[in-house]
């Protein structure tokens, strides 16, 4: 008899590890998934092109409910896991039915971060998480003249004001930083960004710092440290997430930021796994796609009796602003022992910068044109020494090809 | 009524280029523009034409042409003129410092590219209205040691034979000649005799030229030492079969004196072989050849010319020569050839101080005889200042006034930073000029007078076989630009000598100066022409190319001289000089290195003209030093580096190519860059004004000299499509491009300061590339309508890119693809690798050679039916064949 795997969370982790391991091991597992989104799973990049009016909530699916049926997982969606019994090895839902485990899967993601401002709880302040989210914005939206603000000139939120934008509501970016995605971008990259986000018609708003959220029955407006005060109908929070380890915690797991695995993935139970953004591995948290599935890839592997492990990932990130591409991967912060490689062009809005540290591509920025950014994530993987290539390494991977 | 509009006719002229004096059919494309062709009806070059005559199309435009008088105002600045006030200036000031410091103080520094009209006019003006006889040429810098040596041994500034004698001859010996590079067209007509009938070639020269590479015997003789060499010579010649006792009984005296000096520098092979520096048996079998073939013609030029002993080389030669009687006859002679196209129409008029006109001198009876002609009121009685010496004169304030016209002396002469600091004490400096600007325009004249330029010329020229030829004009006079010989005029009028200077045009100058030829000459002077006294409009209009001596009654030019005695000397015999014994030049601390300097295979002079061909400057782009391995790598000093070279008067930073083909001991640099296309190219700055004492030729061929590495971190190339002023202190050479022109650049400024440099442009739009730990910076700057403004792409040192693919752009549209490639330094689609021009008149590249040869081209023929690169000219002929050997070469 299939040994009962249980994963709770419902999102793009989840469902990479059950094709993965339905695929090497179909059958050998009775898989459930425990969903606290009343949907299907869905890719949750996509979530501002919803919201932007390009595609439907149905289409951001990752899989239609047959392919589920057909691999014979369940799904249990709409109801969130309360809590887990370790020593019964249960799962108990909220509506208090326990569902047994041999091995649990937590793919709990993440929570947004809530700002701790005055007016944080009026109505028309939204999340930039899920299709509930999506579906509240776009409600907002519909009506004519509506203005609206983020927070959070990040990934979520540069995401967010292209997909109100795109839905036709005049909106504001505030971010406290002087410039966009100041993580993963440098300030020429940052102002690159900033003039492609604003030729979607949002306005930029850098080094302003949010004081208070205006409005008596709900909110009118974002009022900033320096006294300005932005109008807004709705107010997008999307300031960032923190992994959601509520229920670790609670079961007595590991728990640090994230839900601490080993390169099994395991946490400190041996028959729980973590991946995706509620797993902290070697002291790192991911809030991108691309780890969560190196890391389903991995404990499929695992699940599926194959050795594999996770030695973490470098990070990538591949963001489409206003059909601007972006993309940054590996350590772009720069710093002692680094050198960096830049290519500009303003004409063409192209963006490049190559992060080097002892004769190995360590980071990199693109901007504009992204089409080498796996070359470039492979040559940061795979730690290979860059001298002969780095007069044509800016120029990718056909250049360094014709050079070679 | 409009007239109906006709296609510009053809119009024959001659090449402006070197002495060989190719016939050109200019057709005018009615756009100030003119497809250029080979003439095949002129007897010096029967169609063909060279790299440089096949790119004059390319030079005609008028961007960089001085088109409108300039006058030096109070202020100090240089502001447009009238000619009526530059002429009134002009002739004011003259008479003023005549009146105050007498003739004297006036000098002409006159071009061997000026018209035989032109020159006329100014030698009359000066030496019998001015009263000075300080006329000097550029020729003094390429011709007059031959001059020199030619009178010494013929009595007369006399070349014998023709070009024809190349066809015929079965042994050519050129010396201190690299005529591959030089003079082309002849090296062709050379190599077709070797074809035809297995013309035997033997190269003597220090250097392995690509001439030296083609030959069937080379003698890399030591600087300095031909004389010895043409000594030796003659003692082989005296003892063998070869010895003409009759002729040299009959015509010639000398000989004894002229063997016993040869006899003590060169009594034997070995002795020969140890004072040049050769090998025994290559001695041997040179004189082996020389003495067995009675059709040689031995051609020289600058090696032998650019000596502190140049005149004695020619004569070491002229006697071997007079030795055997083969002089004159077909296939057979000495033969000089010359640098300039109408160095030899330059002397004809008396166009060097040391000559009066019309091939007279300053004896009492030639001085009166020429006043009388002139009816001149003040005659120069006694030679003026020779080049060297005139400047040195300008210099110590002896000589007050100086008309230049048509040449550079600020990059030519030597010691040319004395030359700059000279003539800043002039009272007045008049400057006739093409060019706007050039380092002699940049010396602040007093005066500029535009000159009419090749194409707008009317006059004659003549070559080294003394064929006049006619200079026509195929294109209007643009601005106010006049010939010299008008602007001298107005000179003359405004100094109450009109009716001296009444010309209405150049054949009114053409008949008076052929009139002089022939005046009171009765066959004692070789330079007669009188029968062209007559001349009519129409028949001058028509000249067909024709040698002189030409008196009047006679129909035909002359083709040969000498073959029955007849020189002019007072006893009609031609005389042996013996050389003085010098030995062979050599280097010592401070200055160990011996400077060499020449042409290029597609540049001329001071690239003023050439400069303007993209094609041109696409074989050579930049100035460089050639350095023998040995001499290298001591140095730490590989291809590509800067290096440093000094003498005692001057410095220049060249690019280094070692080369193999150098002697040791011995540096090579070329001629023609300045600071008008380089930073620190000028290499008449470092030159010696060591002159030879008979003909006062400049010695610069051998100058002491020292190198040493030039520290340039930094190295890389600028693209514009303008002329962009580069950061003070960076080291570069501009060469024209397509739509553009490219500097390459090294130095110290590393990829910040570049990129402060292409900021402080201010360019509408740009792309860039740093790698600064790299030392690289790479900027393309782009103007509104998306087009390639300027590129900057700089590196560490040794990793220079070529601009090959990228200068494409400047003459294009940048396509997407392009723009995202363009800082890679290639083009989308395109092999961006070419290398450097091979072939400059079909725009052949190295790479592209190299496939064919690779792709079964097995010889130059083959090359050449190919791509036909080398099918023209010829003059990269040598390089086609290194190439298919170094492709053939196992890896």
């Amino acid at each position: 008899m299939s040994e009962p795997l249980l994963v709770i969370g419902n999102g793009m982790a989840a469902a990479k590890l059950c094709e993965e391991l339905t695929r090497r091991a179909l059958g050998r597992h009775a898989v459930a998934v425990i969903g606290a989104e009343p949907h299907l799973a869905y890719n949750r990049v996509l979530l501002s092109e919803v919201l932007a009016g390009h595609m439907t909530a149905a289409e951001a699916e990752m899989k239609p409910a047959a392919w589920w049926r057909e691999r014979g997982v369940t799904l249990q969606y709409g109801t969130p896991a309360a809590a887990i019994d370790r020593a019964a090895r249960d799962v108990i839902l909220a509506d208090g039915r326990r569902l047994p485990f041999g091995k649990l899967v937590l793919a709990t993601g993440s929570h947004p971060i809530r700002l701790p401002l005055p007016g944080m709880d009026l109505p028309g302040v939204h999340t930039f998480r899920d299709l509930d989210d999506v579906e509240a914005l776009l409600a907002a939206a519909a009506v004519p003249g509506t203005r609206a603000v983020v927070i959070g000139g990040g990934l979520l939120g540069i995401e967010a004001a292209a997909g109100l934008a795109g839905a036709g509501v005049e909106t504001r970016l505030v971010h406290l930083q002087d410039r966009l995605m100041e993580r993963q971008l440098d300030a020429a990259a940052g102002a690159f960004l900033k003039r492609a986000v604003e030729a979607k018609g949002i306005e930029v708003l850098l080094g302003a710092a949010s004081e208070a959220i205006e409005g008596e029955s709900r909110v009118t407006g974002l009022r900033l440290k320096d006294g300005r005060v932005i109008p807004a109908d709705i107010l997008v929070v999307a300031c960032g997430v923190i992994p959601n380890a509520d229920l670790a915690r609670a079961a007595g797991l590991d728990v640090k930021r994230g839900i601490v695995v080993d390169d099994t993935l395991a946490a400190s139970d041996p028959d729980i796994f973590a991946i995706g953004e509620c797993a902290e591995h070697r002291g790192m948290t991911y809030g991108l796609v691309a780890p969560a599935y190196e890391q389903a890839g991995v404990l499929a592997r695992r699940l599926a009796g194959e050795d594999a492990r996770y030695e973490g990932s470098v990070v990538s990130t591949n963001l489409k602003v206003s059909g601007v591409p972006v993309f940054s991967a590996g350590d772009v912060t720069g710093g002692p022992g680094t050198e960096d490689i830049v290519l500009t062009d303003r004409g063409l809005g192209v963006y490049r910068r190559l992060i080097v540290k002892d004769g190995r591509l360590a980071g990199a920025v693109l901007f504009g044109d992204t089409a080498d950014g796996l070359f470039y994530l492979d040559l940061i993987t795979s730690r290979t020494p860059i001298a002969a290539m780095r007069t044509e390494l800016a120029f990718g991977r056909d250049a360094v090809a014709a050079a070679a | 009524m409009n007239a109906p509009l006709a296609s510009p006719p053809s119009v024959k002229t001659t090449c402006p280029y070197c002495g060989v004096g190719c016939g050109v059919k200019a057709t005018p494309d009615g756009l100030g523009g003119a497809l250029i062709e080979g003439d095949h009806d002129h007897p010096a070059n029967l169609g063909r034409l060279c790299s440089k005559g096949a790119a004059l199309g390319e030079t005609l435009g008028l961007e960089t042409r001085l088109l409108h008088p300039m006058l030096r105002g109070a202020d100090g600045v240089l502001a447009r003129a009238t000619w009526d006030a530059a002429l009134d200036r002009i002739a004011g000031d003259l008479r003023d410092i005549i009146d105050r410091h007498g003739p004297g103080a006036v000098a002409f520094y006159l071009s061997g590219q000026l018209l035989t009209e032109d020159y006329y006019a100014a030698n009359k003006l000066a030496k019998g209205f001015l009263g000075t006889a300080n006329v000097d040429t550029n020729s003094r810098l390429c011709m007059s040691s031959s001059v020199a040596g030619h009178k010494r041994g013929f009595g007369s500034d006399t070349v014998p034979g023709s070009y024809e004698d190349l066809d015929g001859a079965d042994l050519i010996v050129l010396t201190g000649s690299n005529t591959a590079w030089c003079h082309p067209v002849l090296f062709r007509r050379m190599e077709q005799a070797r074809k035809a009938r297995g013309t035997k070639l033997v190269v003597i020269d220090p250097r392995r030229t690509d001439t030296g590479a083609e030959a069937d015997l080379f003698l890399p003789l030591a600087h300095g030492s031909d004389a010895i060499l043409f000594s030796g010579l003659l003692v082989h010649l005296a003892q063998s079969l070869a010895f003409d006792a009759a002729y040299v009984e009959a015509h010639t005296t000398g000989f004894a004196e002229a063997l016993a000096a040869a006899r003590a520098v060169a009594p034997d092979v070995e002795t020969t072989a140890r004072a040049c520096g050769l090998a025994v048996e290559d001695v041997e079998r040179f004189f082996a050849l020389f003495t067995e073939t009675r059709r040689t013609v031995t051609c020289y030029s600058q090696g032998v010319n650019q000596s502190a002993v140049g005149t004695d080389k020619v004569n070491a030669i002229l006697n071997c020569h007079l030795a055997t009687g083969r002089i004159g006859r077909e296939g057979m002679g000495p033969f000089s050839l010359t640098g300039q196209p109408n160095a030899m129409g330059g002397r004809e008029v008396g166009g060097l101080a040391n000559q009066l006109a019309a091939h007279m001198g300053f004896s009492p009876a030639e001085v009166d005889r020429v006043r009388r002609f002139w009816g001149a009121p003040h005659m120069a009685e006694h030679e003026g200042r020779k080049a060297v010496d005139m400047f040195a004169a300008i210099g110590r304030g002896e000589i007050k006034a100086l008309w230049v016209m048509g040449t550079n002396p600020a990059v030519s002469l030597p010691e040319a930073d004395g030359v700059r600091t000279a003539v800043e004490g002039l009272e007045l400096f008049v400057l006739s000029e093409n060019v706007q600007s050039n380092d002699t325009a940049a010396c602040r004249p007093h005066v500029m007078l535009p000159a009419a330029a090749w194409g707008e010329k009317d006059g004659t020229v003549t070559n080294s076989e003394r064929r006049i030829s006619r200079q026509r004009p195929f294109l209007p006079r643009p601005g106010e630009v006049r010939p010299d010989w008008l602007a001298l005029k107005g000179v003359a009028q405004r100094l109450g000598f009109g009716d001296a200077f009444a010309w209405r045009g150049p054949a009114d100058i053409f008949r008076e100066h052929a009139a002089l030829s022939g005046f009171e000459n009765d066959g004692t002077r070789d330079f007669d022409i009188s029968a062209f006294a007559g001349l009519t409009e129409a028949a001058y209009e028509d000249i067909a190319p024709v040698q002189w001596p030409l008196p009047a009654g006679r129909a035909e030019g002359t083709a040969r001289l000498f073959a029955d005695g007849g020189y002019f000397t007072p006893d009609l015999r031609a005389r042996f000089v013996a050389p003085r014994p010098v030995p062979a030049a050599e280097g010592t601390a401070p200055y160990p290195f011996l400077l060499n300097t020449g042409r290029i295979r597609d540049q001329w002079h001071t690239m003023t003209r050439t400069g303007l061909a993209p094609r041109l400057g696409a074989h050579i782009p930049a100035p460089f030093v050639a350095v023998h391995p040995d001499d290298a790598a001591p140095l730490g000093l590989a291809t590509g580096m800067l290096a440093e070279v000094t003498s005692a008067h001057g410095r220049a930073v060249l690019e280094v190519v070692v080369d193999a083909g150098q002697r040791p001991g011995t540096l090579f640099a070329p001629i023609h860059w300045s600071h008008a296309n380089s930073s620190d190219g000028r290499v008449g700055a470092l030159v010696h004004a060591v002159t030879d004492p008979i003909s006062g030729q400049p010695d610069a061929k051998a100058t002491p000299a020292a190198l040493s590495p030039y520290a340039a971190p930094f190295e890389g190339f600028v693209l514009a499509r303008r002329h962009m002023a580069l950061p003070e202190g960076v080291w570069w050479a501009r060469a024209a491009l397509e739509g553009g022109y490219g500097w390459r650049i090294a130095g110290r400024m590393g990829p910040q300061d570049w990129a402060q440099w292409v900021t402080a442009e201010g360019p509408a739009d740009v792309a860039e590339l740093s790698d600064t730990p790299s030392g690289l910076y790479r900027a393309a700057a782009f103007d509104a309508d998306g087009r390639l403004d300027f590129a900057v792409f700089v590196g560490a040192a040794g990793q220079r890119v070529a601009w090959d693919a990228l200068k494409g752009l400047l003459a294009s549209e940048v396509s997407a693809a392009d723009r995202r490639l363009v800082l890679s330094g290639r083009r989308a689609g395109a092999n961006a690798a070419c290398g450097p021009l091979v072939c400059a008149c079909f725009g052949v590249p190295k790479d592209t050679i190299l496939a064919a040869v690779r792709e079964g081209a097995a010889d130059a023929a083959a090359v050449g039916a190919r791509l036909k690169a080398g099918t023209n000219c010829g003059s990269c002929l040598p390089e086609i064949r290194k190439l298919i050997l170094e492709a053939k070469a196992p890896a």
